[in-house]
């Protein structure tokens, strides 16, 4: 337990320097990942080009270069919009990717924070961006915006009933809302009697998965639930009137977001920083270094599904958006948590 | 684990607890007055986000965690969020409104002064100079054991209480 004795003979203030260090690389990175990978290529060769390919070798620089283009461009105000509320939006947006990725932990003691409340906490500091799109939406002053910002809310509102929902069987069946002791309960758990692989929740709460992915497709407003920013009718929605720097935040935002949230669907269904490694042991300290590169690895894999859908179907109707979730979705989570619990009684 | 650093219990005055107590404190009083006199809507609505973020942070401070959770999942995430929603549908004017307080404002401060002398005489007819110690952060078993034993009947009371808002909200709302 080498690091840990280093982290422990650092003063409170040291430790939390690492942490927000490492939850900066933790979002940045990822989301620069991700945007290169299912963005920039996986969308290309879905297409047979192959995109970006002069900055840096295979155009892995391209996004350096995409962020210098950004922010030398002019930062523009409309005339009549709320000048304060416009300019912080895409901070507030922002602010609550990076609150939610404290909760995901990168290894038996690569956490941000340890809370008992864990997943819980995550649900509600991710509500909060609900806020940020409204004062972009209302900011803007402009009606390509307002009525983006208002399609968003009511999609957000919608979709973030059932993506609790899901979490629940999740959490009665690991018996905590703490995210190690979710990541633990998959490690120790066993399939009828076989611990080999644990029991990873993807297994028994395959309902639940699905329907936090669909729903947290349409959290992260991927397309096909773009209503908010559908450009073929509201240029793009609540960040029409956005450039430069702002518009760069919100496009982080929006990335960043999609990995943190496949970073929390991966804790819930598919074991987080946890793998079965047939025939060996590791020890604590192993899966601290280990933990990061297996959590990037379910990253990547489950924002390939959310981009795969993305670039594949097309757009919702909104009418056909609301009914997705008040008459399928929710009904079936709150099935799922029945079944659950019921069971959860019985064995 | 807690979410704000751990007192230690030697220590009699937690002076950092008691400046952050401070600066957050002033901030709410701040944002609630500018809740109450600013002449537009939508920032009234926001300056509400900012007095309920630092409830949830003086609930942190007392070590109630799923409170404070519970205050900005409730609150921030849903009652402001349909307030901005519903104020957007319906009258998004930029700039201010006039109409928003008039002549109402008089009575409203009676009113909310009244209340406060009575919350006030309450809280300190209560407790008076208790000392309330806080060591361990509330944990949410202890929660949840209050409730579903100790409090189950004030609980199911209100469960039902708020479905039956919720059903003559609909009632009231369907025209046929």
């Amino acid at each position: 337990m080498t690091d840990v004795a280093i982290l422990g003979e650092l003063a409170y203030w040291q430790q939390t320097g690492i942490r927000v260090g490492a939850g900066l690389a933790a979002v940045l990175l990822v989301a620069g990942t991700l945007v290169y990978l299912h963005l920039f290529k996986l969308v290309s060769f879905m297409q047979s080009r192959l995109g970006p390919m002069e900055a840096g070798p295979f155009g892995s620089l391209q996004l350096l270069a995409e962020v210098g283009k950004f922010l030398q461009k002019e930062d523009i105000f409309p005339r009549k919009a709320d000048r304060f509320v416009f300019a912080a939006a895409p901070f507030v947006v922002l602010m609550s990717t990076f609150l939610l990725v404290v909760v995901v932990p990168g290894g038996p003691d690569a956490w941000f924070i340890n809370s008992e409340l864990g997943i819980y906490l995550a649900m509600a500091v991710s509500s909060v961006s609900v806020i940020g799109i409204l004062m972009a939406g209302w900011g803007s002053a402009s009606k390509y915006s307002l009525l983006g910002g208002l399609r968003a809310t009511g999609q957000l509102i919608a979709y973030e009933l059932p993506l609790i929902l899901a979490v629940m069987g999740v959490v009665i069946q690991a018996e905590t809302m703490n995210m190690q002791g979710i990541v633990q309960a998959q490690a120790d758990g066993e399939i009828f009697g076989w611990g080999g692989i644990g029991n990873p929740y993807i297994l028994t709460q395959f309902v639940a998965f699905v329907i936090f992915m669909i729903a947290m497709q349409a959290e992260l407003t991927q397309t096909p639930f773009d209503m908010p920013i559908a450009e073929s009718e509201l240029v793009t929605g609540y960040m029409t009137e956005y450039s430069g720097m702002r518009f760069l935040l919100f496009f982080i935002g929006e990335f960043a977001t999609a990995g943190v949230f496949s970073a929390i669907a991966s804790v819930l269904f598919l074991g987080g920083w946890w793998a079965p490694i047939p025939g060996l042991e590791f020890d604590d300290n192993v899966w601290n270094l280990l933990g990061p590169i297996v959590m990037v690895t379910k990253v990547v894999v489950l924002t390939f599904i959310i981009f795969w859908a993305r670039f594949s179907l097309p757009r919702f109707r909104e009418d056909q958006l609301q009914q997705l979730a008040w008459k399928v979705l929710i009904p079936l989570s709150l099935a799922n948590i029945v079944v659950t619990a019921v069971l959860k009684i019985v064995f | 684990m807690q979410l704000l650093a751990q007192v230690s219990s030697e220590t009699d005055l937690y002076v950092a607890q008691n400046i952050f107590f401070a600066v957050i404190a002033v901030t709410m009083i701040y944002a609630a007055f500018r809740v109450v006199t600013t002449a537009n809507v939508v920032h009234a609505a926001l300056w509400l986000v900012v007095v309920l973020a630092g409830v949830a942070v003086q609930f942190l401070f007392l070590g109630a965690e799923f409170v404070a959770v519970t205050q900005v999942l409730v609150y921030i995430g849903a009652v402001i969020v349909l307030f901005l929603f519903g104020v957007m549908l319906t009258r998004a004017s930029m700039g201010d409104d006039e109409t928003v307080a008039g002549e109402k404002r008089a009575m409203a401060a009676i009113v909310g002064v009244l209340l406060f002398a009575v919350m006030a005489m309450a809280l300190v007819d209560s407790f008076e100079d208790t000392r309330v110690d806080i060591d361990q952060p509330q944990g949410v078993t202890e929660v949840s054991d209050a409730i579903f034993s100790q409090y189950i009947v004030p609980f199911e009371a209100v469960s039902v209480l708020l479905l039956a808002a919720l059903i003559g909200a609909i009632v009231v709302a369907r025209k046929d």
